[in-house]
């Protein structure tokens, strides 16, 4: 496997967004532990296609997200698979902590006071990045919150488990298709932290090794070698 | 919870049967209360709500379980919008639960979920599309098109982390009920699926009522 290219760190409370090509790889890690990093893939040949967390739930039949899943658009194609993942549980179903919450919790986002320490949230963070690419609330989705996990139990109760990601905790994703991922390492909305997280994670950057016909992903399920047609239709003739 | 209604039906102030396949597109006004009938049993209601001042602002599903710390709907539960703001409160419930995590099938889901072949068969998403390109003065676009309701359907969570489609919990005549806290739209889609036991393979009509306050 080729080497990464390119890495950075994403500061806490920190956001940024990127364009991957398909055919890339991105690791990110959790290098402190207990880490949130809120995510959302958008089409940018076509910005009203865009991460679909109902789709990609129930053609895996699973509420978490771990190695083997793809994450599917809401046209039934495969923006990225996680083809390696060590902790084995990320929610897709919580949202964002917002910036009401976010005061009332750990005080009053105050760039004048805290500089780059100030109280980002993960709602607000999204709305920056989604503005730069023409994008609003309206484009806004159920978004991934990697190394968050989030279990129920039978009445259906939300339970964040404190302490689930350790330091070190990793994931890759694969690109199956080029695309606009925003992204945001602000607290998880269910955290019960005293103090604003402040939890970094580390990006590399670099390119994926073909998908091959044993790929985990690939063969996860029948609905998964479907998505897979549906993404190579997509570039056919490319 | 179950919590059955004293609304009569023969004092609502509008009352539409809603064909299994099509859709329905309406305003509840702030106060007013929507009941979605399940006349036959076994039906799935794919349902979206927007803000009649702004349709920019929809129903959310991360606002909505995050805040009731829930996954599933019943009497109760405050539907929230993206801007997190109240749009909706359930106030009657017969089925007892309802999904918000399954989302709708759609045209491009169902080539995935049951086969590529299956492309050209009715979905939510085009009943959905359909409403919104013969009705643009909703001011609703496919980017208002998000994750929904599915009142009467079952999609159980488990305690390890799996998501299956059950069989339908409804029965003949169940209802939910709904009062607006806001004035809104109501977009529903009657689904037409024929593929999974959502609606027990047989899509069947619902009723759509609205009672004054």
């Amino acid at each position: 496997m080729k080497p990464f290219e390119y890495s950075t760190e994403i500061a806490p409370g920190g956001h940024w967004s990127v364009r991957l090509r398909k055919g890339t790889r991105m690791q990110i890690t959790d290098t402190a532990g207990n880490a949130n990093l809120g995510m959302l893939f958008y089409n940018p040949e076509n910005l009203l296609e865009r991460y679909n967390a109902p789709d990609t739930l129930k053609c895996q039949h699973t509420f978490k997200l771990t190695r083997g899943h793809c994450l599917y658009s809401d046209m039934g194609r495969i923006f990225a698979s996680i083809v390696e993942d060590s902790l084995g549980w990320h929610e897709t179903v919580c949202g964002n902590l917002r910036a009401q919450q976010t005061a009332e919790r750990y005080g009053v986002r105050n760039y004048q006071h805290d500089r780059n320490d100030w109280h980002q949230n993960g709602h607000d963070a999204f709305l920056v990045e989604l503005a730069k690419y023409g994008l609003g609330e309206a484009d806004m989705a159920a978004n991934i919150n990697w190394f968050s996990r989030v279990a129920t139990n039978e009445a259906g109760k939300l339970l964040l488990v404190d302490g689930h990601s350790t330091p070190g905790s990793q994931v890759t994703l694969r690109f199956e298709m080029d695309t606009l991922v925003l992204l945001h390492a602000c607290p998880h909305p269910l955290s019960e932290a005293a103090l604003y997280p402040r939890k970094p994670v580390h990006i590399s950057l670099g390119v994926s090794p073909p998908v091959a016909d044993d790929d985990a992903c690939l063969n996860h399920c029948e609905e998964n070698r479907r998505g897979f047609r549906n993404t190579m239709l997509y570039h056919l003739g490319r | 919870m179950l919590i059955e209604s004293d609304r009569q039906p023969e004092q609502a102030s509008s009352r539409t049967i809603v064909a299994a396949g099509d859709y329905y597109l309406g305003s509840v006004q702030s106060g007013q209360t929507l009941r979605i009938l399940d006349i036959e049993g076994n039906q799935a209601a794919d349902t979206l709500f927007y803000s009649a001042q702004d349709p920019a602002e929809r129903y959310s599903v991360t606002d909505t379980i995050r805040e009731q710390g829930n996954v599933y709907l019943t009497t109760g539960s405050v539907l929230r919008s993206l801007r997190n703001t109240p749009m909706l409160e359930i106030v009657a419930d017969t089925c007892g639960r309802h999904d918000t995590l399954g989302g709708a099938c759609a045209s491009e889901s169902n080539t995935v979920r049951y086969d590529l072949e299956k492309r050209c068969m009715h979905s939510c998403r085009d009943s959905w599309m359909l409403a919104i390109t013969e009705h643009p003065e909703y001011g609703i676009g496919k980017r208002d098109i998000g994750h929904n309701i599915n009142f009467f359907m079952n999609v159980p969570v488990t305690e390890a982390g799996g998501l299956t489609f059950e069989d339908g919990i409804s029965a003949p005549g169940k209802y939910v009920e709904l009062t607006a806290l806001m004035d809104v739209f109501v977009l529903v889609s009657n689904c037409p699926q024929l593929n999974n036991p959502c609606n027990g393979f047989n899509p069947t009509p619902i009723e759509v009522l609205v009672w004054d306050n």
